[in-house]
């Protein structure tokens, strides 16, 4: 049996133990940051050592670990397939990125800066390699007490409000999810993932467990009418923040969808399909309309992540190879470009203090290879073709038209939209004349800033020129995904009907 | 012939009350080297009475392991009273522990305190071995009237005497009711012991003077537990009281008043589900939601948490109305993790002095992250706790009372809206305990709190949140320990 699973998720808590026993003072706090940069970067070793053990041709679950924990069936119980180890990866490659970023810009309480980071980092690796389902929710929940300290203590002016909104949000939608659980745990006397996946529910109860779900996964997508938190907790959060909050936890909503709600709801989900449809088409062309007015940047990138959250949620549910193919490949991608976003905002941000887009302009004059940077990402935020974001966005929407004409052509002014906002604020920060005194000294990025930003620069056009490792990774596993649920909903559609006893 | 069988069967009951015996006459050896050798030895009498605890601990442990009943049946001892049994001694026991720094720094030194602690106690053991409504009724009013004079502890304090005043007069009235509560039950039955009762109820069904005396009784015993609609005097009470006294408050008693419930509507009402369901499940309901919705506005942390221990004792009686042997660990479960959060923030109550006195506004703990940051990670993750968060002890507590709820709710899909309703407050109550945090990490600093934590405290804070961190790892043993006791309940 393999611990290389637990490894990944646990190396970080090495880390925090070793940071707890630095001294305070500035001496420890460089030390602390060396030591949080190098768990994560052996953090990201173990993923990458796991992917190599990996085989992609295989539908069941691998690297899996089995271990008694709390009595009964709820066990220590890890695993990934090609659809959670692409997230684990993203996860472990983003949190190097985030402690370089917050290298200078954090200067009070650093100890607990990293150690909140790092104990993030157990968290969300936790929630994608978890099969269990009380293991899964252990570490899904867990992730709100760092987040919200995060959000809170190293916040902007209106933190409190923000991390409140935050944790009471996300938590009243966990709950909801918890109580499905319990409910699943009862009806199939087991909380083991790989069982429950097997397990049919009967269809008014997948009714009710998918609304239930929902309320958690909406939430943390986040779906529109559910999304307010997110532009708060988005603008208040320092870059480091909201670099995880849009890279890796929002992802969680969308994986859960895919782990849980599809496979193991196929009833309900066929049933609400129209449902989430329409909230989706909303999400696109509702925030997408106000990001366009948004004066704030980090509020416009905010809004833009909700709308591309939405073809997260219109390709999962179109229910086909193309639409889920989409949906996965636009949050990885999403997951490089929104947190290169945040990043760049953050590289402005720490230079003049201000998230305001009409304090900026003409920036490309004084920092050309910022400009070129933010126009990558801009770009790949629009969906041009040749950046990841474009074969998401594209393949999410050949899915959803196979499955529904109409939805993918409104969806699709949400595609013309983003060009709208994206290109609009990359005018009005990056081009023009530079009129402000306040920028006449800034500095182009520094060394530091390049290599935070250069991997995702290079990720994200790799992936849009060759995104078949994704395919590879992933294929089998969505295939397998899709197979289950189609296996289901024909069971469900010839058997007899049973009159309910 | 006659008379030998009963020496042999008297002789079997002392053994079976040996704990009880124990602790009583230690008890009183110990008053007396406290009236002979006065205030100035009471730091002695404190480490006297914690040994006799954990002497009382030992012979409860050591005690039978099959259900035994003892003294004609008015007096039973199985697992489930040894688990709970335990529990209260670890309470009490640390509930001295943690009053040594306090008393002393307030000139409250008296012999007096871990007595009446220790008595207070020996009235909980009884009411957990009670099987009998007379020994309910002496266990539960020994414990009380050592609560009332703890409670008015700090006599030369104004608040303080008012706290054990009112504790007094309302627990003298909810005496009463259960006091006639019983009497209706022993008119219509004819019996006192649960057991006669069960069976009688078994016999002729459940008339309306038996559903009146289980309403009076439960009423009384809710009382205990501060439950909603009973629980008025739980804030003043938390708050006049001395703090050590109120740490004592919030959990040994209500671990014994719990088992005492259990026992009584699980052994004495048994055949009558629906009569105590239709009182313990809208208390459970109104206890989760006040308790949530009172305290958001309070701004004294005793007061606080006042509701918070009525909201976390709706919580725990959720696990009775699932009405299973299941519903019955998850309490016990519940009870073990609620003493050590509560334990762990009352220590943290305790370290907030300002020259010379106690402070008690949230506000006070401003900035707290700065001065102590050690103390303030310890009390955050005690709040991320008592809200439920994972993979936190408060979590676990919840999850295995709700979960028996849900199993229990295929029958009774009413069930079903308790969850959800008591998982929804869970997220009210959220607010308040974030908001201590908030105090702690994101405010201005306040002024300095005067000294650190003594040693013992420090020990108290460290080791609950040793437990709370992790209980995630090492909690199967005592889920196995509290679904063995639990069993023993349902023979």
């Amino acid at each position: 049996m393999s611990v290389i699973l637990s490894l990944t998720t646990f190396l970080p808590l090495i880390g925090v133990a070793m940071i707890l026993l630095m001294a305070r003072g500035p001496a420890g706090d460089m030390l602390t940051k060396q030591i949080a940069l190098w768990t994560t970067l052996i953090t990201f070793g173990c993923s990458l050592y796991a992917w190599s053990l990996f085989d992609p041709s295989l539908k069941s679950f691998q690297l899996v670990e089995n271990h008694a924990w709390l009595g009964g069936s709820i066990r220590y119980h890890l695993g990934v397939d090609g659809i959670s180890l692409p997230f684990v990866i993203l996860t472990a490659f983003l949190m190097p990125l985030c402690i370089l970023a917050s290298w200078t810009s954090i200067e009070t309480r650093i100890k607990e800066y990293m150690i909140a980071f790092l104990v993030l980092e157990t968290l969300m690796i936790g929630v994608f390699v978890a099969l269990d389902m009380v293991l899964f929710y252990l570490f899904f929940e867990a992730g709100l007490i760092p987040m919200f300290l995060i959000i809170g203590i190293w916040g902007g002016a209106r933190r409190v409000y923000a991390s409140f909104k935050f944790f009471l949000y996300t938590l009243l939608g966990s709950v909801l999810m918890l109580i499905a659980i319990m409910a699943m745990y009862v009806t199939a006397g087991t909380t083991d993932i790989v069982v429950l996946l097997e397990h049919d529910f009967p269809r008014d109860m997948q009714m009710w467990l998918f609304l239930a779900f929902l309320a958690s996964f909406a939430v943390k997508l986040p779906m529109w009418p559910v999304h307010t938190w997110l532009p708060d907790a988005h603008v208040e959060a320092p870059t480091a923040g909201s670099v995880i909050l849009a890279g890796i936890l929002l992802k969680m909503g969308g994986y859960g969808f895919l782990r849980f709600s599809l496979p193991m709801f196929p009833d309900a989900s066929v049933y609400f399909a129209p449902m989430m449809f329409a909230l989706s088409v909303i999400a696109i062309v509702y925030t997408s309309l106000v990001a366009l007015m948004q004066e704030d940047i980090k509020k416009l990138i905010a809004y833009s992540s909700v709308a591309h959250m939405g073809f997260v949620t219109l390709g999962l549910f179109a229910l086909n190879r193309q639409g889920v193919d989409g949906a996965v490949v636009q949050m990885i991608s999403h997951g490089f470009v929104s947190a290169a976003l945040f990043l760049c905002v953050g590289v402005v941000y720490d230079r003049m203090h201000t998230r305001e887009i009409a304090a900026y302009g003409g920036l490309v004059n004084r920092m050309p290879i910022y400009a070129a940077v933010f126009m990558v990402f801009t770009m790949a935020n629009v969906g041009l073709p040749g950046t990841s974001g474009f074969v998401g966005e594209f393949l999410s929407l050949v899915g959803v038209y196979k499955a529904n004409s109409t939805v993918a052509i409104i969806a699709t002014t949400g595609v013309i939209l983003s060009a709208g906002y994206a290109l609009w604020l990359y005018r009005r920060v990056v081009f023009g004349e530079l009129e402000k005194k306040s920028l006449a000294d800034i500095e182009d990025m520094n060394g530091r800033e390049i290599i935070v930003l250069a991997p995702l620069v290079a990720a994200t056009l790799f992936f849009g020129f060759y995104p078949k490792p994704i395919f590879d990774m992933t294929g089998t596993s969505v295939e397998a995904t899709l197979e289950n649920i189609q296996g289901k909903l024909q069971a469900a559609e010839t058997a007899p009907t049973e009159p309910t006893p | 012939m006659s008379a030998a069988v009963d020496m042999v069967q008297f002789n079997a009951d002392i053994v079976t009350m040996m704990p009880e015996i124990v602790l009583g006459c230690g008890a009183m050896l110990l008053l007396l080297l406290g009236v002979f050798a006065g205030d100035k030895h009471s730091r002695a009498v404190t480490v006297g009475c914690v040994i006799l605890l954990l002497v009382t601990a030992v012979l409860v442990v050591g005690g039978p392991d099959a259900r035994t009943l003892a003294f004609g049946g008015t007096v039973v001892v199985d697992g489930f009273s040894r688990f709970t049994k335990l529990l209260v001694l670890a309470g009490s026991a640390i509930a001295m522990l943690m009053s040594l720094d306090y008393l002393r720094d307030e000139k409250l030194t008296r012999f007096e305190y871990p007595l009446l602690v220790s008595l207070a106690t020996l009235g909980m053991m009884l009411m957990i071995s009670a099987n009998d409504l007379i020994v309910l009724y002496v266990g539960l009013e020994l414990q009380s009237l050592a609560l009332y004079v703890l409670a008015s502890f700090a006599r030369d304090n104004a608040r303080s005497t008012e706290a054990g005043l009112k504790y007094f007069v309302l627990g003298a009235l909810s005496s009463g009711m259960l006091l006639y509560g019983a009497s209706l039950l022993y008119g219509f039955t004819g019996t006192t012991t649960f057991e006669g009762i069960a069976a009688a109820l078994t016999r002729d069904g459940a008339g309306v003077g038996v559903k009146l005396g289980a309403a009076f009784v439960l009423a009384g015993l809710a009382f205990k537990i501060s439950a909603v609609p009973f629980h008025m005097w739980t804030p003043d009470v938390y708050e006049g009281a001395p703090t050590p006294v109120t740490a004592f408050f919030a959990a040994a008693p209500k671990i014994a008043a719990m088992s005492l419930i259990a026992r009584f509507i699980f052994g004495a009402l048994g055949p009558a589900e629906g009569v105590w369901l239709q009182i313990i499940a809208p208390v459970a309901v109104a206890s989760m939601v006040w308790g949530a919705l009172a305290a958001i506005g309070q701004t004294n942390i005793k007061r606080l948490m006042a509701y918070s221990s009525i909201s976390h004792m709706g919580y725990a009686l959720t696990g009775f109305v699932a009405g299973s042997q299941e519903g019955v660990y998850g309490v016990l479960v519940y009870l073990v993790i609620y003493l050590a959060m509560t334990v762990g923030t009352f220590v943290c109550i305790l370290l907030m002095r300002r020259n010379g006195e106690a402070v008690e506004n949230v506000s006070d703990l401003a900035g707290l992250s700065d001065r102590d940051p050690t103390t303030a990670y310890l009390l955050a993750i005690l709040m991320f706790s008592l809200i439920g968060i994972p993979p936190l002890a408060g979590f676990f507590g919840k999850w295995y009372v709700f979960l028996a709820l849900i199993h229990s709710a295929a029958e009774h899909p009413w069930m079903y809206t308790v969850a959800i309703v008591g998982l929804i407050t869970s997220v009210i109550g959220a607010y308040y305990y974030l908001n201590i945090v908030r105090v702690m990490f994101f405010d201005k600093p306040a002024a300095k709190f005067e000294k650190p934590l003594g040693l013992v405290n420090s020990a108290l804070l460290g080791a609950s949140g040793a437990f709370v961190i992790g209980s995630v790892v090492v909690l199967a043993p005592l889920i196995d320990a509290a679904s063995a006791a639990a069993k023993s309940l349902f023979p």
